[in-house]
């Protein structure tokens, strides 16, 4: 029997950071699916991309792969955790309607970023997926590679509180958790990153401290408040103007300054629902708009 | 006759739904069999991650024949009945034949109804069965709008050699799965059960989960011995393993034994709960050792060792987080968060959790005072620190610490054993199997934590109702009644709910407007109508499970009596005296009495409840009766008084020859007016008497 306790080393032969993420889009292309770049505004989660949230709604079929940066200001650790950060990447993929092999193309991507499964125990373990920001909920489960976990794979069956039909697969790769398990780390910051001398380390580690100090410090409040009330005051004329991408703009706008308002402790748990409401009012307000605008039926 | 094979072949099905599923698979199709008239021999259903299974053997291939004689209109009814039941019955008019009866000349059809195959039935058994599972959450998926737990893959339905023809939405019935996932994904044919069952083996997957389960306890016990530690058995954690594998292989992992310094629950809770690890222990000291087992899906290339590691990879990790939030907690003191209990809101109308504790640290003080041993000093520290800890980093990550993690930053800031133990018990009992706490300052803290919820959910109505109870007041009262009794605890209830009360007056005024007297108001309605009734229902419920009749308590209740000890010492009482010949006898003269006594109150429009004109007495029956009745009653009162219920209940079986005797060979309903009139009131007091101890109208039999 071996001892497992953590003596681990970073293994030679895996993948660097980069290389992972480049071989996720190359399998995900490979499979007909449209490569995006990230969306171009800070949001908590691969979700949020107008490719996910708004493309899930609607008869047409859709498939997507993109990385998304997500920002989650309560996480932040002023890069002294070895595993949280308030800024990491996704890999996010979108299938619609999902595909009969949906399980299958998902361990491919795996293998093909090296993970075995004739060596390693993967598992599909119950979790069900809900957002009450955007009024959306799946069944799906957290994939397991030997105990830890590494994608959430979710039908969609609600967005903005619409059925989804047809279905949407999502599968959401934790990059970060993926290539330490994939390069044997048991520090974020030691990820080999481009097989070429850097370190996950060296391009993070002054953001996460730096961004750390605004989340929690500097980020000034009043205007924060400010913000948030400009995003929901703007998303509703322009969804009176039926336009609901710039809108949905507003929407994600205004999640991530509840994000930051978060962080800094300036929301009371009473106040926390109320505002995690607004949002979605929003969230719901756009997948209508959009609905309505491609004269889909509801 | 021929054997049925079924496999629904799905994607992983959550662990703790695959019991219930195949059970809920045998039912439904089993019933839908017999509704069609088909018997069977065996029907047997299996569950893994990935298939739901059932075999039923012995079944006719055909559904029996059927002929069934229909009676029709009479003859000379309109032409238009017989219309209607000719297509009612679905036969022409010359196959119609008349029969006289006694009422007159009918027409009679014949039906013949050939049997259908079998095949059909089950096909479309099946169907409805898929389509109406009752699976706890289903989901649609890809463009379909079949609905099942996770998409469901392929269906395999055999019926002897034959595949059953059926096509559910696309997916069509063959004689083919697959094995594991990763070890024998290809598929393959079979012919039968045994078959099926066989080759299932040979492709790495147990069909069975109390296979699954035994293969699983033996080679973990193994793997400990040969570490040299124990294996901790954990029956929930079993079964929940045994259905996340389909091949399982239990391999033993390690973690650093610098983590051990983190309490015990917390290791525990973290390799449970999120990581599914078995825990072991030391042989000799019986401690946690820094050995776990988890069960893998795979006889892995390399033995294992990869798996291992990486979950101790994983272990370590978290431990990591814990043994952080550990150490940063006891940085502070534990009373150090009390101002953050501000920031909680315990519910909305009901203040925040620092008015929630001030309310139960009142309490816990007051209810000292009839807790033997109970120092009113500690339990007032121990109610003030219960709730700490939910803002503490441990429990914020790990919520289900609460309590436990009170007690050690408790006692880290010096707090005596007492308070520190009350602070972990003070959530307990949480059900009916649950340790109940019995140390006096627990007991004190635990009472004052659930009377502030009872007492405030019902203040602002807030009540369960059917089915819905959010906020879990049921288990809190039983959680009341278990302390109370099983402590023995002396505690005037309805006394106590109403000063647990007076400190939520301020969050009432939505419910009862009108100021303070209208407040006043509406809780002691809320206690008299809702409150105590619920106490007594639970209570019922409660004793229920332990063999008592619930009539026994309604009639004890009835009384009045807001003492749950006193309450159950009576009916232990009342239902061994009921039990005897004596009160047996006692309760038919009871019941005997107060049914004359009813019929001729309401003839009479007027009350008996009297007393007895000792002169009037004539018979020497009446005469014996009315003196035992006055002895007997006394005695009564004096042992009641004494809470000698025994006594009480000895008192009155000496009513019973006397009573019997009454009714032998006295009549009540005399000519004489007066006379029947003190008969009556003689009557009124065998019931008065009896009531004394129980409200004997409430008991049954």
């Amino acid at each position: 029997m071996t001892d497992s306790s953590s003596t681990a080393k970073r293994n030679p032969d895996a993948m660097p950071f980069q290389k992972m993420l480049l071989t996720l889009q190359n399998y995900w292309a490979d499979q007909g699916c449209v490569i995006l770049q990230p969306y171009d505004m800070e949001m908590g989660a691969g979700t949020f991309h107008p490719a996910t949230t708004l493309k899930a709604l609607g008869p047409e079929p859709w498939k997507a792969a993109y990385v998304q940066p997500c920002r989650r200001p309560t996480d932040g650790r002023y890069g002294e955790n070895p595993m949280r950060l308030q800024h990491y990447y996704q890999f996010q993929v979108i299938l619609k309607p999902s595909p009969a092999n949906m399980q299958e193309l998902y361990l491919g991507s795996l293998k093909a970023i090296g993970i075995d499964a004739e060596l390693h125990d993967i598992r599909f373990v119950e979790d069900d997926w809900e957002s009450p920001t955007l009024g959306a909920w799946g069944l799906g489960w957290e994939v397991w590679c030997d105990g830890m976990e590494v994608s959430q794979y979710t039908y969609f069956q609600q967005v903005g509180g619409f059925d989804c039909k047809p279905v949407s697969g999502e599968l959401t790769y934790g990059l970060e958790r993926l290539a330490m398990f994939v390069q044997g780390v048991d520090n974020v910051y030691d990820l080999d990153f481009n097989g070429a001398g850097a370190t996950y380390g060296d391009v993070f580690l002054e953001n996460e401290r730096q961004q750390s100090a605004y989340n929690f410090e500097h980020a000034d409040t009043d205007k924060l408040f400010a913000d948030f009330k400009k995003a929901q005051e703007e998303c509703a004329k322009l969804l009176e103007a039926e336009l609901p991408l710039p809108a949905y703009e507003q929407c994600i706008k205004s999640s991530h300054t509840f994000n930051l308002l978060d962080a800094r402790g300036v929301i009371s748990v009473t106040e926390r629902q109320a505002y995690i409401g607004r949002v979605r009012d929003l969230a719901k307000g756009c997948c209508e708009a959009w609905i309505k605008k491609n004269g889909w039926e509801v | 006759m021929s054997d049925l094979l079924i496999e629904l072949l799905s994607e992983e099905i959550p662990a703790r739904m695959q019991k219930k599923a195949s059970d809920d698979f045998k039912e439904m199709m089993t019933t839908a069999l017999k509704e069609a008239g088909l018997v069977y021999e065996i029907a047997e259903a299996f569950a893994t991650p990935r298939r739901l299974a059932l075999t039923i053997s012995g079944i006719p291939d055909k559904t029996p024949d059927i002929s069934e004689e229909r009676r029709g209109p009479r003859v000379d009814a309109p032409e238009k009945a017989l219309e209607g039941f000719m297509r009612g019955a679905g036969v022409t008019r010359d196959q119609l034949e008349e029969r006289e009866e006694k009422k007159g000349t009918f027409f009679f059809a014949m039906i013949e109804k050939p049997g259908r195959a079998t095949t059909e039935v089950i096909a479309e058994a099946l169907e409805a069965t898929v389509r109406n599972f009752p699976w706890p959450k289903s989901q649609r998926w890809g463009d379909g709008s079949l609905r099942w737990v996770r998409p469901l893959q392929s269906i395999l339905c055999l019926f002897g050699s034959n595949v059953v023809e059926l096509d559910i939405d696309g997916i069509k019935a063959g004689n083919t799965t697959r094995g594991h996932r990763f070890m024998a994904p290809d598929a393959f044919e079979v012919t039968d059960f045994a078959d099926y069952r066989t080759k299932l083996q040979d492709a790495k997957v147990v069909l069975d989960p109390a296979m699954r389960k035994a293969k699983i306890a033996e080679a973990a016990k193994a793997l400990a011995d040969k570490q040299g530690v124990e294996w901790v058995e954990d029956k929930g954690l079993l079964q929940e393993v045994a259905g996340l594998v389909e091949w399982p292989v239990p391999l033993l992992g390690s973690f650093d034994p610098s983590f051990m310094e983190v309490p015990e629950e917390v290791l525990i809770l973290t390799m449970k709960k999120d990581q599914k690890y078995f825990v072991t222990r030391d042989k000799e000291t019986g401690k946690l050792a820094p050995h776990f087992i988890t069960v893998s899906n795979l006889e892995a290339k390399d033995g294992g060792a990869a798996v291992a590691t990486g979950n101790g990879r994983v272990i370590a990790a978290r431990l990591a987080d814990a043994k952080f939030f550990w150490e940063q907690d006891l940085k502070g003191k534990l009373e150090d968060n009390l101002p953050q209990l501000k920031d909680i809101v315990f519910h909305i109308e009901l203040g925040r959790m620092s008015d929630r504790v001030a309310r139960m640290k009142a309490l816990a003080g007051f209810l000292a005072e009839y807790i033997e041993g109970c120092d009113p000093a500690e339990a007032e520290r121990a109610a003030e620190l219960a709730k700490a800890d939910l803002v503490s980093g441990m429990v914020y990550e790990f919520p289900e610490v609460q309590g436990i993690m009170g007690r050690y930053y408790a006692k880290a800031q010096g707090e005596s054993d007492a308070v520190a133990d009350a602070i972990r018990d003070h959530y307990a009992p949480a059900g009916p199997s649950d340790d109940c706490p019995s140390a006096p300052v627990s007991v004190a803290v635990a009472l004052a934590e659930k009377i502030d919820t009872l007492v405030g959910f019902f203040a602002i109505d807030k009540r369960p109702t059917g089915s819905k109870d959010p906020y879990a007041l049921r288990r809190a009262a039983l959680g009341v009644i278990r302390l109370i009794t099983e402590n023995g605890i002396r505690l005037p209830l309805e006394h106590v709910l109403g000063l647990a009360a007076k400190p939520l007056k301020p969050y009432l005024e939505l419910h009862a407007e009108g100021g303070e007297d209208a407040i006043l108001k509406h809780l002691e309605s809320m206690f008299e109508e809702h409150l105590l009734p619920f106490f007594a229902d639970r209570l019922k419920v409660q004793q229920r499970d332990l063999g008592v009749r619930h009539d026994l308590i309604d009639a004890v209740f009835a009384k009045g009596d807001d003492d749950l000890v006193r309450i159950l010492n009576r009916v232990a009482a009342l239902s061994a005296f009921l039990e005897s010949d004596d009160g047996s006898n006692l309760l038919a003269g009871y019941k005997r009495a107060a049914n004359i006594l009813k019929i001729e109150e309401k003839k009479d429009g007027k009350s008996y409840d009297q007393d007895v004109h000792e002169a009037a007495l004539i018979d020497p029956e009446e005469e014996a009766l009315a003196v035992a009745l006055t002895r007997a009653g006394a005695d009564a009162e004096h042992a009641l008084a004494a809470e000698d219920f025994e006594k009480a209940m000895a008192a009155l079986s000496t009513l019973r020859a006397p009573i019997d005797a009454f009714f032998d060979k006295v009549t009540v309903n005399a000519d004489d007016e007066a006379l029947r009139a003190n008969r009556l009131a003689l009557l009124s007091q065998i019931r008065a008497a009896v009531n004394t101890v129980a409200d004997f109208s409430l008991i049954e039999g």
